[in-house]
C-alpha cells in the first residue's frame, strides 16, 4: 500500500521534472516516411546513387577521356565489360571506358536536377508566396508575368540559346533554371491563397508582424511540405530535359557526358552488338528516375495530412 | 464602475465596411455587401461589450474591421486616444500592442509548424527588445497566467485540446498587455464543459490585467454571463444598445424582442410563460438591404414610415440606446403605444 504510494508520488515526480519535447509535423512526417518501404528503399537507391557519382571515379582504371587504344577498332569482341582490362562496364565506340564515362555522366544528370529544383524553391516559393500574399494588382502583374513565360515553347527557346551561346553546361543550367520555377509558383501561389486566409495569419497580423515576416515565417514553412514533394518530383523530369537536350547532340560538351548523350551514343551503336553501351546508362538512368519517383510518392504521403 | 467618470477607451463612429461585388466578364464593380454600415459606440474602459446577433449579421465584421484588419470602408475608430481609422497599414504597426484579439477557431488561430513558445513569443519579438532568457521567462509567465503547464511550451498545437488551444491564443492576445481585446467567438468552437472555463478565464484576466473586452457572440445566455452591456446587431447595423440587465428583461426594439425569446429556458414551467416570436421570412441579402428600416421585411411591429425612412440610433433612456421608429418622437402614437407596452411590461413583473 504505501509502496504504491511512493512510487506513484515518485512517477510523479519524474513527469514533472522532465520538459516535455514536443514532436513537430516535420518529426511526425519523417516517422510517416520511414514506414514507407517503398520511399525507404528509395532513398537508399538514391544515396548509393549519388555515392557512386561523387566517388565511382576514385575506382577507374581510365578517366572519362582516355582513349584505350588496344581495343581500338575491335570494341565489339575487346571492348564487353570485363575487370581483366579494367573496363567494368565495357568501352564505347572510341575505346573510352564506359565506367568513368557513366560515373561522370550521372554526376552531371543529377547535377541538372538538383540545380533546377533548387532554383524552382527559391525563386519559385518565393515569388508565389508574394503573389499570392499580396493578391490584387501585384498578383495579377506576376502570374500573367508567369502565364506569357510558359506559353514560350521552352524547348524551342533553350535549343536556340545553346545554339547561339555555345553549349556548355552552365548555359544549361541557366535555360533549365529559368522554366523550372514557373509550375511551383503556380501551385505555391494557390497554397498561399488558401494559408493567408488561416487565422493564424490574421493573428500575426493583429500582433503587427510585418509582411515579409508573415511571408517568411507563417507563409513558407506551410508551403513547405508541398514545395519538397513537388521539387523532388520535379528533377526527373529535369533530368529527362536533359537528356533529351544531350540526345539531340546539344547540351554537354565532349570530353563531358551525361546520362542522355551517354544513352544517345548507345542507342547508335547496339546493332553492331555493343548492348553494354546502351545497358550500364540506361540502367542508371531509369534507377535514378524510379529512385526520385518513390522518393517523391513517399514524401507526398508523409506530408499530405490529408490522405491519413 | 460607469458611476466614476467613465471614460471610453474605444469610440467607434459611423463605422462602415463594404466589400465590393465584381461580377461579369469584365469584373465589373457591381455592388458592395455592406457587412458594417454604420455602426457607432463606445466601449468604457474596463467593461465587457457584449455584441450579439444572428449569423451573417456582421458581428465579426465589425470586430476585425475595429482593429483594423481590414481597410475600413469609413468612419472613424479612436482606441485609447488615437485615431487608427485612418491610418495605413505600415503606420498602424506601432500601435497593434494596445489592441490585440482572440479568435474563433482556435485550431486555426495557431500556426501548426510553430511551438507554443514561439507562438506565444512572436508578439514580444515584434514590439521588444528583450533578450531570448527574458522572451523565455514571459512566455512562461503567460503560461502560467492562462493555466497552462510551462512543461509544454516546446511542444506543437496539434498536441493540444481545443480548450488548450485557446488558452494558447489568449497567452499570444496578452503578450503586449493590451489594453483592449477583440474575443470573436471565443467559445463558438469549444465543448460546452470547456467554454464556461475559457469564459471564467477570460474574467479573471480582465479583473488581474485591467482589459477592456469586445466580445462577439451568438451565445445569449452567455453575454449575459460575461457583458456588462449588450449591443445587438441586425445585418450591419447595431439596432439596439443597452446595459445588460435592462436589454435582458425588457427588450426595446423588435429584433431584440425576437432574438431573446429565442433563448432556451432551462425551467419547462417558466418556459410555458414566455410567447416564441418566429420571425417570418430570411435576412434580406446585405448587398441589397431594403429601403427604410434594415428589419422592416420582418418586423412583426412593421409601420409604413419603416419602408421609407431609416430610423435614427438614439438615446431613449440614460445608457439605452434604440434605432426604431416605434420610438422616435416623428411618430408620437407610435411612440406612445410603445411606451405603453414597456410600462404594462414592467406591471407584468
Amino acid at each position: 500500500m504505501f509502496s504504491n504510494k511512493t512510487t506513484a508520488e515518485d512517477l510523479a515526480g519524474v513527469i514533472t521534472a522532465a520538459e516535455v519535447k514536443g514532436r513537430s509535423l516535420w518529426s511526425d512526417a519523417a516517422a510517416r516516411f520511414v514506414r514507407n518501404k517503398a520511399a525507404v528503399l528509395g532513398a537508399v537507391v538514391l544515396l548509393a546513387i549519388t555515392v557512386f557519382s561523387l566517388f565511382g571515379q576514385y575506382f577507374a582504371v581510365w578517366s572519362n577521356e582516355e582513349i584505350d587504344w588496344s581495343i581500338m577498332g575491335k570494341i565489339s569482341q575487346a571492348g564487353a565489360p570485363s575487370f581483366a582490362n579494367g573496363h567494368y562496364f565495357g568501352a564505347d565506340e572510341l575505346g573510352r571506358d564506359l565506367y568513368a564515362r557513366t560515373v561522370q555522366g550521372t554526376r552531371i544528370s543529377i547535377l541538372v536536377g538538383m540545380v533546377g529544383s533548387l532554383v524552382a524553391v527559391v525563386v519559385g516559393t518565393l515569388y508565389g508566396a508574394i503573389a499570392g500574399y499580396f493578391g490584387g494588382r501585384v498578383d495579377n502583374i506576376m502570374m500573367r508575368t508567369v502565364d506569357v513565360l510558359m506559353s514560350i515553347p521552352f524547348m524551342f527557346v533553350l535549343i536556340l540559346m545553346l545554339v547561339i551561346f555555345g553549349r556548355s553546361i552552365v548555359m544549361l543550367f541557366i535555360g533549365i533554371g529559368l522554366i523550372s520555377w514557373l509550375d511551383m509558383a503556380r501551385i505555391t501561389r494557390g497554397q498561399t491563397l488558401t494559408i493567408k486566409n488561416k487565422e493564424f495569419v490574421e493573428a500575426a497580423i493583429a500582433v503587427g508582424v510585418s509582411p515579409t515576416m508573415i511571408i517568411l515565417r507563417h507563409i513558407v514553412p506551410n508551403l513547405l511540405g508541398i514545395v519538397v514533394v513537388y521539387a523532388t518530383l520535379l528533377i526527373p523530369g529535369l533530368i529527362m530535359t536533359e537528356s533529351f537536350i544531350s540526345f539531340l547532340g546539344l547540351g554537354v560538351q565532349e570530353p563531358m557526358t551525361s546520362l542522355g548523350a551517354l544513352i544517345r551514343s548507345g542507342a547508335g551503336q547496339m546493332q553492331f552488338g555493343v548492348i553494354w553501351q546502351l545497358a550500364f546508362p540506361l540502367t542508371f538512368f531509369l534507377v535514378t528516375l524510379f529512385a526520385f519517383t518513390f522518393v517523391g510518392d513517399g514524401l507526398r504521403d508523409a506530408l499530405d495530412p490529408k490522405d491519413r | 464602475m460607469r458611476d466614476l467618470a467613465p471614460r471610453p477607451l474605444v469610440q467607434v463612429r459611423d463605422l462602415k465596411m463594404h466589400f465590393p461585388i465584381y461580377s461579369g466578364l469584365l469584373r465589373r464593380h457591381s455592388g458592395n455587401v455592406k457587412a458594417v454600415d454604420g455602426v457607432s459606440f463606445d466601449i468604457i474602459e474596463g467593461e465587457t461589450l457584449g455584441l450579439v446577433g444572428e449569423s451573417g449579421c456582421g458581428k465579426s465584421t465589425c470586430g476585425r474591421a475595429i482593429l483594423r484588419l481590414y481597410d475600413i470602408t469609413g468612419g472613424s475608430i479612436t482606441i485609447d486616444g488615437a485615431e487608427i481609422g485612418t491610418l495605413s497599414q505600415h503606420s498602424l504597426r506601432p500601435l497593434r500592442p494596445r489592441m490585440q484579439m482572440v479568435f474563433q477557431d482556435p485550431q486555426a488561430s495557431l500556426n501548426p509548424r510553430m511551438t507554443v513558445q514561439s507562438i506565444i513569443q512572436e508578439p514580444l519579438d515584434e514590439h521588444t527588445t528583450m533578450s531570448t532568457a527574458e522572451k523565455r521567462e514571459k512566455v512562461f509567465e503567460l503560461m502560467d497566467a492562462v493555466g497552462l503547464n510551462r512543461r509544454f511550451a516546446s511542444r506543437y498545437p496539434h498536441a493540444f485540446s481545443g480548450g488548450q488551444r485557446q488558452r494558447i491564443g489568449i497567452a499570444r492576445a496578452l503578450a503586449l498587455n493590451p489594453r483592449f481585446i477583440v474575443c470573436d467567438e471565443p467559445i463558438a468552437a469549444l465543448d460546452v464543459s470547456i467554454q464556461a472555463q475559457v469564459v471564467n478565464l477570460l474574467e479573471d484576466l480582465q479583473e488581474q490585467f485591467g482589459l477592456t473586452y469586445l466580445f462577439i457572440s451568438h451565445d445569449l445566455s452567455m453575454v449575459r454571463h460575461i457583458a456588462t452591456r449588450v449591443a445587438v446587431m441586425y445585418l450591419g447595423k447595431v439596432v439596439e444598445l443597452a446595459p445588460r440587465e435592462p436589454i435582458y428583461a425588457e427588450p426595446l426594439h423588435p429584433y431584440t424582442q425576437a432574438l431573446l425569446s429565442a433563448v432556451p429556458e432551462p425551467d419547462p414551467s417558466l418556459d410555458a410563460r414566455d410567447e416564441r416570436i418566429i420571425l417570418q421570412g430570411d435576412v434580406p441579402s446585405p448587398a441589397n438591404p431594403p429601403k427604410g428600416c434594415n428589419f422592416c421585411t420582418r418586423c412583426p411591429k412593421v409601420m409604413e414610415i419603416c419602408k421609407q425612412t431609416e430610423p435614427d440610433f438614439i438615446e431613449l433612456m440614460p445608457g439605452r440606446f434604440v434605432a426604431c421608429h416605434l420610438y422616435t418622437k416623428t411618430n408620437e402614437t407610435a411612440g406612445a403605444t410603445a411606451a405603453h407596452e414597456v410600462k404594462e411590461h414592467q406591471q407584468g413583473e
